[in-house]
């Protein structure tokens, strides 16, 4: 069975029978062994950034480093990334702040620098891309890669490739990552979150089915609460509890995430790691401090979140088709509502006079926590915004906000603003971007 | 309720109505077709709230009375069965069931009680006057493919039809536009329709009443209110709201100074666009349209497909222009130009361009060129 260091690269073909097994390695002496027996063949992995923004925020300013440290906001706002000093009392993400600090008085809360942590992210993602063309991230912190025909150009195993990456991640950047290395995606993501932070497990064909038994139903990607209580209550608590079932049974019962629990069971995973993934929608949305339901108010944060998304599709190049308009209710209900544009847009103005009317129609009364505005239907810039035969001043607002865009691109955001944005806004209700 | 009825009669009068019905009804009585059978005849009638059509064909009424059943189901049914069968129909209230026999199948169908049925409204409409088919037919087609899909101007998913005058004589004037083209058509005034308001016939309405029409060539039956419209053609009666909302002035969109004149033959032209357009990608399908002296170099270009040339020959005098357009949308028009020639009267590059048939003023289009 092959062994190696994650701290001197050292690789053993042979290792001894298991009751021989060094505990620590024969060269440099450090315990983090890998052991497994299909090392020299597995991979596709993922990666994971531990802790990602707080990991960041403790590598900037190393006197919180032994603080436990919460990235998150305001009154009303959520946790949204804990360091693992804070986890030990019990913090988690998505848990509200009010919980947080209860669980964890002591706790130094940062705001989010969201644009701190994307050039970071990026950084770590290049590392990633040097190594292979088969990147696929799924967030600004994490992604999975394809390594499997680069052995030859590194000259070394996909495993030891990938040791590397961590280390270098580690050194060059300053913060940790995670890496599950398997044979296929699901099992690479579950792997990579085993042995978090600073981890590297590996998930192989012998050793996956076995580990898979005892896990609960949760780790199935797309299994939520409702799901998992439905199961429950069909008998079914652990992984193992589906093997007895066949693929039609699962999709006669479940509908189509039938298939999937079908073969998850079974560590079974046909995707493959592609390196384009599309965005499918740019959007923007906050919570308020205290509920909403007041028309202007809420038309006035609109606004700003109109703008976020105007300036995020110019940045990346996109018109949306569609604007959809997103609200929460104050007992948590969810409403959303589109809109197909007359055609494509990328301004602001044009998301806001689409969304106004529908905002104003849901005023009837009832109080809000949050509001959303998106685009979908993404299409390249180039066909954004083309002139409009009815509306001939549509050239001339277009032109304006171009102006607008080219004066706040020099001097900065709050450079110049709309009239709309100078009324005075409810506190804390700055837009978290998503 | 208990009649026999012609196979393809009934399968005649149930393709009239059951397209009216939507797929999808969160309002189960809507699925369903009103039957209702008496004198002679056996009436059905189909709405979705907007646009309720009524169709009777001539059957042996054995016990009158009415029903309802699902719409799409019955269709099916006697889609299926062998042409010249004779089809017995008969429904029980109390079972709450519709039964059809025709030779050795049979066939039972949940209803919904008479009551339930949406009343159809079908009073008659202050305005009335009459247009040949060839008219009807003409306004819609010319018009039709400029029809607007988008949500937030509601108003613009229709024919805006109204009453004027143009170079003096009185006329019927069809306009639609989506904001990117705008088709509009005049024919005669009919007599009766003087004091007709501009009202919004919605599409849906309008592609129905497309398909109704092609069957028949007895003149037309139009009366309408403020809020209505209605067609009787035959044993059909189509009757359907009007968009509630004001037309955009669609003057003020038709320009009036554009001087640079290109005359080219149309189906040369039509065909030649859709042969380039081959290459251009899907999302923009942008021609470009170099025009210089006699010529007319039409081109497309896409990072992924390559490029494509082709050269016509045209009649143009002015300045060299270069001008771009979506094809589909130079296509939509010059399939509705059925004389040999087209005439194009352009500004610039950026303003819109109208075109025409060149020996027909019956018809015009205004396009909005795209940047390429």
């Amino acid at each position: 069975m092959p062994v190696l260091c994650r701290d001197c690269y050292y690789w053993l073909d042979e290792t001894p029978a298991k009751e021989h097994r060094p505990k620590r390695c024969s060269r440099c002496n450090s315990p983090r062994l890998i052991i497994h027996s299909e090392l020299a063949d597995l991979t596709l992995a993922h990666l994971d950034c531990d802790a990602f923004f707080a990991s960041v925020e403790k590598r900037d300013n190393p006197e919180l480093r032994d603080k436990p440290l919460i990235i998150g906001g305001g009154k009303r706002g959520v946790v949204s990334t804990a360091c693992y000093l804070a986890r030990l009392y019990g913090v988690r993400s998505a848990m509200p702040m009010y919980k947080a600090l209860k669980a964890c008085p002591k706790a130094v809360v940062i705001r989010p620098d969201l644009s701190k942590y994307r050039e970071t992210g990026l950084k770590v993602r290049a590392m990633m891309q040097d190594l292979t063309p088969l990147v696929e991230p799924l967030s600004i912190d994490e992604a999975f890669l394809d390594l499997s025909g680069t052995e030859k150009l590194h000259g070394q195993y996909a495993a030891i490739t990938l040791v590397k990456l961590a280390k270098n991640i580690e050194t060059q950047i300053g913060i940790s990552a995670s890496i599950g290395l398997s044979y296929n995606k699901s099992m690479a993501k579950i792997a990579s979150d085993l042995d978090k932070p600073r981890g590297f497990s590996v998930l192989g064909k012998s050793n996956t089915r076995e580990f898979l038994h005892e896990q609960p139903l949760r780790m199935i990607w797309g299994v939520g609460k409702s799901l998992e209580q439905q199961l429950h209550r069909d008998g079914l608590r652990q992984i193992k509890d589906l093997l007895p079932l066949t693929e039609e049974e699962l999709i006669l019962k479940y509908g189509v995430i039938g298939k999937r629990l079908f073969s998850f069971a079974r560590g079974e995973d046909g995707r493959s790691v592609t390196a384009t993934s599309l965005t499918k929608s740019i959007s923007n949305e906050t919570t308020f401090n205290d509920d909403l339901g007041d028309f202007q108010a809420l038309a006035d944060i609109l606004w700003s979140l109109c703008e976020n998304v105007s300036t995020s599709m110019k940045k990346k190049n996109y018109a949306a088709s569609t604007i959809n308009l997103k609200l929460k209710t104050s007992d948590f209900r969810q409403i959303s509502r589109s809109r197909k544009c007359f055609s494509p847009t990328q301004l602001a103005e044009e998301l806001y006079q689409t969304t106004l009317p529908l905002l104003k129609e849901l005023c009837n009364g009832q109080k809000f926590r949050l509001l959303g505005v998106g685009g979908s239907d993404l299409v390249s810039a180039e066909f954004a915004d083309p002139p409009d035969l009815l509306d001939p001043a549509k050239e001339k607002r277009k032109k304006i906000e171009k102006a607008l865009d080219a004066v706040r691109n020099k001097l900065g955001r709050e450079s110049i603003i709309k009239g709309r944005s100078f009324r005075k806004r409810p506190s804390g209700s700055e837009p978290e971007s998503d | 309720m208990k009649l026999t009825i012609e196979r393809s009669a009934l399968l005649k009068s149930l393709a009239h109505v059951q397209s009216v019905v939507e797929r999808r009804n969160t309002i189960p009585i809507l699925s369903n077709v009103l039957m209702e059978a008496k004198d002679g005849k056996l009436s059905l009638t189909a709405t979705d709230m907007d646009l309720t059509i009524v169709d009777q064909v001539g059957a042996t009424i054995v016990e009158a009375g009415a029903t309802t059943a699902p719409a799409h189901t019955f269709y099916d049914i006697v889609r299926k069965l062998p042409d010249g069968s004779e089809v017995e129909v008969s429904a029980n209230s109390e079972t709450a069931q519709m039964t059809l026999k025709a030779g050795r199948s049979t066939f039972t169908l949940q209803t919904l009680p008479r009551e339930d049925f949406p009343s159809s409204g079908m009073a008659s409409l202050p305005q009335v006057f009459g247009v040949q088919v060839s008219e009807l037919k003409n306004l819609i087609d010319r018009t039709r493919f400029a029809i607007s899909t988008e949500e937030t101007r509601y108003y613009l998913n229709g024919i805006y039809i109204h009453a004027t005058e143009a170079d003096g004589t009185a006329v019927l004037r069809a306009v639609a536009t989506d904001g990117h083209r705008l088709a509009r058509f005049e024919m005669p005034l009919p007599e009766g329709a003087e004091s007709v308001p501009g009202v919004i016939v919605p599409r849906k309405t309008v592609n129905e009443l497309r398909k109704l029409i092609d069957e028949t060539n007895n003149p037309i039956e139009v009366s309408l209110s403020d809020t209505k419209i209605m067609f009787r053609f035959d044993s059909t009666v189509l009757s359907s709201k009007l968009i509630d909302g004001t037309f955009p002035d669609y003057q003020r969109v038709i320009p009036s100074g554009n001087d640079k004149s290109l005359v080219l033959d149309c189906k040369t032209f039509s065909s030649a666009v859709d042969r380039v357009s081959t290459i251009s990608t899907e999302k923009s399908r942008a021609v470009k349209i170099s025009i210089d002296g006699s010529t007319m170099t039409l081109s497309a270009n896409s990072a992924e497909n390559g490029s494509a040339v082709e050269v016509l020959e045209i009649s143009y005098e002015g300045t060299a222009l270069d001008i771009g357009f979506n094809s589909r949308y130079l296509l939509d028009i010059a399939q509705q130009i059925e004389g040999d020639s087209a005439e194009f009267l352009m500004a610039d590059a950026a303003s819109p361009t109208i075109v025409r048939d060149s020996a027909d003023n019956s018809a015009l289009y205004v396009l909005m060129p795209m940047r390429v």
